[in-house]
């Protein structure tokens, strides 16, 4: 049975103790990163706007309103992961992200780089628009809206409890996915 | 408020449905996976029919991915609205976008500008089926979600072993790509002469009812074929292991031509954004999918 735990980003300690399976619920700062925002900083070594260091990244394009001179998120949930494989671990030596919050799964490379920086990936399931945007606090900054446009730009967030994520790469760079792919190989031949 | 602005209002209204709630039979086919499953599966589940609430409670949309809007309209030329509902579709698209709020998701493949009002070239998607003597427009929506349709293919098989090869192609397209797609999933497939033909008879496909069967016998069967073999993958909601890896299968086919066996395969999520909305001369409308009578606004 998977152990819940509740981290705090900035991400000050070690996350050794997070094994694949575990379930975090996430409270402090969260910056969204998606396709082409990871153009910019690893294919054209741009430098990020704000300090990414010990952050928790989150692969996440939401829906936003400005209502006076705040910007409000109505829905935001995860993207893809797999679409940031190939630029990911550069992106994590790069930056010093702590976490990478996503959907799906992500490969070796990264869970190569997570062994290497002290990095988790953990899984907010896709599609839960709704509860992401109850746990957004406060959307503290935006970069480069104008032009990425809405979906594709850094936001900067406060979330509370923003879960649940499972854990699957650790530390140590064990990937669930390869559990999960060794326990289904017999009945999935053709994978 | 004149008849044409009446009629924005009302496809406004009907995007708002569909955005922020989901039909009855995907609400019930997520009830029965949280019933199914156990442990984190079940856990997946249940957070799913939570974000569903959530989203109802709060008339905000259910996904932060608002998809590329996709209209089929089955088109009563006798309606007073045949001439201006394909206008009145595009005006709806960009209020709706502006007041639900949807994500602005139409970009520019060339340049990478998001046009910021979900409008552009094609987008939103309309197609027209003609029905001559009918009054009554019936608007099919769909909602196009990036994750779902990164995964979607068509190609021409060999029409000597058709059927193996259809299911393989099936069944290795929703393994290697389908845990992206936010399982559990609706699998369209289609299946006709040439592969545009197959890839709309796919997305139309995922439009039936859940637990609906194709008239045909031989279609039935092998739905529930394919659904049996991609359940037993093991690959569960979120593809971390469970029962309910699509939620189910749905075959649509137009006569072939004796060389060519087309088929392709579209995929929808689990926040499977589908409606009908059928609107009267009268301008009196019902969204039966989402259990909306006939009302006018």
């Amino acid at each position: 049975m998977s152990r819940a735990y509740r981290v705090r980003s900035p991400i000050a300690t070690s996350l050794d103790y997070l094994e694949v399976g575990d379930v975090v619920y996430l409270s402090g700062i969260v910056v969204t990163a998606r396709d082409q925002v990871h153009r910019k900083i690893v294919l054209e070594n741009t430098q990020p706007p704000i300090d990414l260091k010990n952050l928790a990244l989150w692969h996440a394009g939401p829906i936003m309103v400005k209502r006076g001179n705040e910007w409000v998120a109505v829905s935001i949930g995860s993207t893809t992961s797999t679409r940031m494989e190939p630029v990911e671990a550069d992106f994590i030596a790069k930056t010093g992200v702590r976490m990478v919050i996503g959907k799906g799964f992500m490969g070796d490379r990264t869970a190569e780089a997570c062994r290497k920086h002290g990095c988790v990936v953990a899984m907010f399931p896709g599609g839960l628009g709704a509860l992401g945007a109850g746990a957004v606090r406060k959307v503290l900054a935006v970069y480069w809206l104008e032009e990425l446009g809405m979906p594709e730009a850094m936001w900067v967030l406060e979330v509370e409890n923003l879960g649940p994520l499972i854990v699957t790469i650790d530390t140590r760079g064990r990937n669930l996915k390869n559990d999960i792919d060794r326990a289904l190989a017999p009945s999935n031949a053709l994978r | 408020m004149g008849v044409y602005e009446q009629l924005v209002r009302t496809l406004v209204g009907f995007i708002r449905v569909v955005e922020t709630s989901l039909s009855r039979d995907i609400v019930e086919a997520l009830k029965s996976v949280a019933t199914l499953e156990e442990g984190m599966a079940k856990e997946i589940a249940l957070a799913m029919l939570r974000n569903i609430e959530t989203a109802e409670r709060l008339n905000i949309p259910v996904c932060q991915d608002t998809g590329i809007p996709m209209f089929f309209v089955e088109l009563g030329l006798k309606s007073p609205f045949a001439g201006n509902i394909g206008s009145a579709l595009v005006v709806a698209v960009e209020t709706a976008t502006r007041e639900i709020p949807l994500r602005p998701n139409a970009v520019n493949p060339f340049t990478n500008a998001n046009s910021g009002n979900n409008i552009g070239r094609f987008v939103p998607w309309i197609s027209y089926d003609v029905v001559g003597d009918s009054e009554v427009i019936d608007v099919w929506l769909y909602v196009a979600g990036g994750g779902s349709s990164y995964a979607g293919e068509a190609r021409v098989l060999n029409p000597v072993g058709w059927e193996k090869q259809l299911i393989d192609f099936v069944v290795s397209k929703a393994t290697r790509y389908g845990v992206n797609a936010c399982p559990p999933l609706l699998v369209g497939i289609g299946i006709g002469p040439t592969v545009e033909i197959a890839a709309m008879l796919s997305k139309k496909a995922l439009l039936r009812t859940v637990g609906t069967r194709h008239e045909d016998r031989r279609v039935a069967e092998l739905e529930e074929e394919i659904k049996h073999r991609l359940n037993s993958l093991g690959l569960g909601p979120q593809g971390l292991r469970g029962r309910v890896f699509v939620l189910d299968v749905f075959i649509e086919y137009a006569y072939r031509h004796p060389a060519t066996y087309a088929v392709a395969v579209s995929f929808g999520c689990w926040v499977h954004r589908k409606g009908l909305l059928r609107l009267y001369p009268d301008l009196s409308y019902e969204i039966p999918t989402h259990g909306i009578g006939r009302r006018s606004l």
